[in-house]
């Protein structure tokens, strides 16, 4: 079978739209996985032993399972409850929740590596819990944590193909259709490749240039 | 009351072709990870162009898209691979890429001291990486090496959209079968994270093992 431009040409526009849709799940999924991250490593920080213990089990656990199931989770079994989800919001909670867990160990991660001296120095000069917080600890870990977090965030474009699955129409989704009705697979699935890599060389860059402004956490 | 004695079977059938797929496919990553990532520190500019290409183009397209192409674009251009074959290699060959950034980061991680060593001993580059180099950046790699082999486990479940009878496919068999999406769902989650921990246990073993008789060096 041969390459076909005209066909590429043909089926950009519907390939355009799927983009535009898998950059909206990536950039709405991001801020959600942020959130969603902040909350878990806070939780774990809690003093009640329940409360973090339980909080670490959940995060380990969706780590350890597909984020393919927790999408057919969110999006089948949650109606049966009553919570129905158009596909795009159902997989959009899906990524947050799964990266989230991640993001969770950059917060840790960022915060644990704010040296012991600046707690106590915090605690010499009698500053309140908020104004260590404020002034003193996220000031020296947040900067380092933007490059980790990016770095996240690129991974999770590279898993949105699986919002496919439950029948959100992004790039994935909309080269399938295509394939599907014109029976080539070659130029669809092939463009998506191309999109995914140019997407992720560009980003690759922007990561680079993060780390180079900020710094990286040292593990 | 629907008897799920039959189903839960299926479930389990499913979870075989999951282990197999795992198993398969981290073997194929671990080849490829020692082969690029010994490549990128090849002293031969032409290797470490070459595995550099192998990574990033496996990490910049996305797990799904390199699946769907070795499924239905590879038969056009004449090879023809059952699901399992595709399975394997595309998440061998994706995986791989990952872990061969382990294995360089590894190696250049040993001492520099180690390398001098080895020279002013008169080993050869065979001898001082069989002898000396790896058999120290072997520790480093293996809790990144057991992150890997998880994630790997997870994007197993990914092939069931090609057509593969693994345990998404089949909770979703049961759950068309059946109507009943909580069942299903929530017991492949519980074997994936089971079989999550298995992997991670197992690699602190070995790690543990592998540590013996290294204390002097290990810093």
């Amino acid at each position: 079978m041969e390459w076909d431009w005209n066909f590429v040409w043909q089926i950009m526009p519907t390939l355009i739209q799927g983009v535009k849709i898998t950059i909206l799940a990536t950039l709405l999924g991001s801020l959600l996985a942020a959130a969603f991250g902040l909350a878990i490593a806070l939780l774990r920080r809690s003093p009640n032993r329940a409360v973090s213990r339980t909080t670490a089990f959940v995060a380990e656990f969706i780590r350890g399972t597909p984020l393919l199931v927790q999408l057919y989770v969110i999006f089948y079994v949650l109606p049966d409850i009553g919570i129905l989800l158009p596909p795009l919001l159902a997989g959009v909670i899906g990524l947050g929740l799964h990266y989230g867990t991640y993001t969770a160990e950059v917060y840790r991660a960022g915060i644990d590596n704010v040296p012991r001296g600046q707690w106590e120095a915090a605690k010499a000069c009698n500053l309140t819990e908020r104004q260590t917080w404020i002034r003193v600890i996220l000031p020296q870990a947040l900067p380092p944590m933007i490059p980790a977090l990016a770095n996240y965030f690129i991974a999770m474009f590279k898993e949105t193909p699986l919002l496919s699955a439950i029948t959100v129409l992004e790039l994935m989704n909309q080269a399938k259709s295509v394939a599907n009705s014109s029976y080539r697979y070659i130029e669809p699935i092939t463009m998506v490749g191309a999109f995914f890599l140019a997407i992720s060389l560009v980003s690759v860059v922007a990561l680079r240039w993060l780390e180079h402004r900020y710094g990286r956490i040292e593990r | 009351m629907t008897d799920w004695s039959g189903y839960i079977g299926l479930i389990l059938q499913g979870a075989l072709v999951t282990v197999e797929l795992t198993v398969y496919g981290s073997l194929l990553a671990l080849v490829m990870a020692f082969v690029a990532g010994l490549g990128r520190v090849s002293r031969f500019a032409a290797l470490r162009w070459l595995a550099t290409a192998y990574i990033e183009f496996f990490r910049g397209t996305s797990i799904f898209v390199q699946l769907f192409f070795a499924y239905f674009v590879l038969p056009f251009a004449g090879v023809t691979l059952s699901p399992l074959q595709a399975g394997v290699l595309a998440l061998g060959l994706n995986v791989g890429a990952y872990a061969a950034e382990v294995v360089r980061g590894a190696i250049l991680s040993v001492g520099r001291e180690q390398y001098e060593a080895c020279i002013a001993l008169n080993l050869t580059r065979w001898q001082s990486m069989r002898r000396v180099i790896l058999p120290q950046a072997l520790l480093v790699m293996l809790p990144t090496f057991g992150n890997n082999a998880i994630e790997l486990l997870k994007a197993t479940s990914v092939v069931s959209l090609i057509s593969l009878t693994d345990m998404t496919f089949q909770a979703n068999v049961v759950r068309a079968q059946t109507g009943n999406t909580l069942v299903p769902f929530a017991t492949i989650l519980v074997l994936y994270f089971v079989l999550a921990m298995i992997i991670a246990f197992s690699v602190r073993a070995l790690e543990r093992r592998m540590a013996r008789g290294l204390d002097g060096v290990r810093s």
